[in-house]
């Protein structure tokens, strides 16, 4: 058990390490360097940066160094909760991320939740009664949430809802709770905003678990202990989710590690369509506007979430399944 | 003594049978699987149908996709009139335009009065069919058009550009920018998996690992991070194909374990061991063995990565970061569309999602039936 959460652990940081190498060449790329853009911003608003003055700000930010004693001098400021100034608004990039970092979480996180919550029964339901109107109609679902782009999903809901509302359904605060302190209030406001994006997040992913879940549990209800519980005269309902269910439950935990990358991906850009107030648009607006360490940071961040993520999951499926506690317990 | 129920003749045919199965050979079988798969014989005709469009998509077309006239921004679609009086002569109604009394913006609205007729194979904008065959033709056009004689099947975008001549370029753009970048994703996923599955060992330990590490990225924002550095100078071609490689860095992976799992699986057959024994050189092994029995399996998984090749293309050209204008792709036509009061008052502007679904659907059922047909002596 040990053993496997040491493995986890270490694939953990290995991706985090290649998470912050990555975000680095994001902020590398471009050409030129946070001092010309510096000064070309300080230029644009009047005032004048000498070549002498710019090679010192070049020397003091550690620029005329190689490329690895940069990404070093990043790292450690970033440890440190440093991540740089976001040129074009002026202020601290963490400053400028603010809440937008969790409100992406909370959106993730409440799409894998509702994918949950919709996959387990229908699924159930669909291999319980396989080939019926509803197993088909699962069936239908779910190839609609396999093709269709989560985003043009989020174009056609919010399309919808103008023409037969006549409402903006996207955001995720009512317009007065928008500017309003963190409250009881403003978070109750957020929950009532969740479900729309967290559907639209959800539905590709609920498609693949329910599909999942059909198939094994289909395969676990043709095992004999199946016959023999219900031969001893167990209720039909018990039958099916005292044992089948619990073993075909590991998918929901095993699916997470690649479920939340996904469904963050996803939220940045259904964040676009549905205005909400995520990282999503704030890293497209830095990626336009060249505002790379904001742009690189946002990337980090999205990583290292997602990573601290699929380890929880890890964890949820060592504690749900207790073949692998006691495989790598050997 | 035979005490069969079946008569004489109905078991010989069964025997036949049999025997005809028995000699199949494994491509016959498939193909046999395959056909039975109704799916997924659908999905491959339309797949089938789109290449057809991406190879005629000028002749399909009837305008010039870049030609735009302000004047003429954000026209609904104009549907065609098959019948005139009863009598077959396909047109479509023209387009009065008027100056709004309040708004002073241009209006234009159907006049049922005029009648555009229209006909097929008219003559056009000249273009290369095929890229050969210097033609004028298209598969409809107006016929003896005057300046103001219109035809927007699909309506107009917001510089006036026909959206029907539009799309069928933008097919073009996006399904080979899915066929390109799943090329470039083979050749690494089948680099990476052999030597993943044929060595094992460490390569294999640390090749896992990275696609393990690959996969739990989240993929949109490291794109759109490394998409928005291109260059702003690139040509349209090398924008194309620097978004292709950006996106198929990330697509090898399946197709990289699906390779190294038939490696796995293969290694241990009798029939590579009895090769192993008479002497072949490992490349043989690997060239006249092994590839041939697991090259169904990759032709299955490389349709299924076809999709996600054409969904993030799409998506990033959504963003204004993959391709840019005046590269037309189903990505860019979207664009338009992201406005939420632009797309109440003219929705045909989402008209490019509809072949993005069509096609994605297509592509994973054909891939699906490939995937069953792939092992044909399974059960």
């Amino acid at each position: 058990m040990l053993a496997y959460l040491g493995r986890r652990l270490l694939l953990a940081v290995l991706t985090v390490w290649a998470v912050s190498v990555l975000s680095f060449v994001v902020i590398q790329l471009p050409p030129g360097d946070y001092i010309s853009s510096y000064i070309a911003q300080m230029s644009a608003s009047g005032s004048f940066v000498s070549a002498q003055e710019a090679e010192a700000l070049r020397q003091q930010y550690g620029l005329d160094k190689p490329v690895w004693v940069q990404y070093l001098r990043w790292m450690n400021l970033v440890v440190r909760g440093n991540f740089g100034m976001a040129l074009e608004w002026g202020r601290p990039v963490s400053e400028v991320i603010g809440d937008r970092l969790w409100l992406t979480m909370a959106v993730s996180i409440a799409a894998i939740i509702l994918t949950w919550v919709l996959a387990l029964p229908i699924g159930i339901y669909s291999a319980v009664r396989q080939y019926s109107v509803g197993d088909y109609a699962a069936t239908l679902v779910g190839f609609i949430g396999l093709a269709v782009p989560s985003f043009m999903l989020a174009l056609v809901l919010m399309y919808a809802g103008f023409k037969l509302f006549n409402a903006n359904v996207g955001g995720l605060f009512s317009d007065e709770m928008a500017q309003a302190a963190w409250g009881w209030a403003k978070t109750w406001d957020l929950i009532k905003h969740l479900p729309l994006p967290a559907v639209i997040l959800g539905l590709a992913g609920t498609a693949q678990l329910i599909r999942i879940m059909r198939a094994n549990l289909l395969d676990e209800l043709r095992k004999p202990y199946v016959v023999t519980a219900r031969a001893r005269g167990l209720s039909e309902w018990r039958v099916i989710l005292k044992y089948p269910v619990r073993v075909a439950l590991n998918p929901f935990a095993s699916t997470v590690g690649y479920l939340l990358p996904y469904v963050v991906s996803g939220s940045i850009i259904v964040s676009l369509v549905l205005g909400l107030p995520t990282v999503g648009p704030l890293l497209l607006r830095a990626l336009v506007a060249q505002d790379m360490f904001l742009a690189g940071t946002i990337v980090l961040l999205l990583g290292v979430m997602t990573v601290v993520g699929t380890f929880i999951s890890d964890l949820l499926l060592m504690w749900i399944d207790p073949r692998i506690r006691l495989e790598s317990g050997k | 003594m035979d005490r069969s129920p079946h008569p004489a003749g109905e078991r010989q045919i069964a025997e036949l049978e049999e025997e005809r199965v028995s000699v199949a050979t494994q491509w016959q079988l498939m193909w046999w699987r395959f056909r039975r798969h109704r799916l997924a014989m659908l999905g491959t005709a339309v797949v089938l149908a789109f290449y057809a469009a991406v190879l005629f998509a000028d002749f399909l077309a009837y305008a010039d996709p870049g030609a735009s006239e302000a004047q003429r921004g954000l026209l609904p679609p104009q549907r065609i009139h098959w019948l005139l009086d009863g009598r077959w002569a396909p047109h479509v109604y023209g387009l009065a335009g008027k100056r709004d009394p309040t708004t002073f913006k241009r209006v234009y609205t159907p006049d049922p009065s005029q009648k555009v007729p229209v006909r097929f194979f008219a003559p056009g904008f000249e273009y290369r069919l095929l890229g050969v065959l210097p033609t004028t033709r298209h598969l409809i056009g107006v016929e003896g058009a005057r300046p103001e004689d219109t035809l927007f099947l699909l309506g107009t975008d917001e510089q006036g550009r026909d959206l029907w001549s539009r799309l069928m370029y933008g097919t073009r753009t996006s399904l080979t920018i899915g066929l390109v970048g799943v090329a470039f994703s083979l050749v690494l996923g089948v680099m990476l998996g052999g030597v993943s599955g044929l060595y094992g060992g460490l390569a294999d330990t640390i090749i896992q690992r990275v696609i393990e590490i690959v996969r739990s990225i989240p993929t949109i924002p490291l794109w759109m991070g490394l998409a928005a550095a291109l260059p702003n100078d690139w040509t349209v071609m090398q924008v194309y194909f620097a978004i292709t490689i950006i996106i198929s860095l990330v697509g090898w992976t399946e197709l990289a374990r699906v390779v190294r799992g038939r490696f796995l699986a293969l290694r241990e057959e009798d029939f590579v061991t009895a090769a192993v024994l008479a002497g072949s050189s490992q490349m043989r092994i690997i060239v006249h063995h092994l590839v041939p029995s697991f090259l169904s399996h990759i032709i299955a998984a490389t349709t299924l990565a076809i999709p996600a090749m054409i969904i993030s293309e799409t998506s990033l050209s959504f963003l204004g970061l993959g391709l840019r204008p005046p590269a037309i792709s189903w990505g860019v036509l979207l664009q338009q569309a992201q406005n939420i009061q632009a797309l109440a008052i003219s929705p045909w502007l989402l008209v490019s999602a509809v072949p993005v679904i069509i096609v994605i659907l297509a592509l994973n059922f054909m891939g699906d039936g490939l995937r069953d047909a792939a092992d044909p002596y399974g059960q």
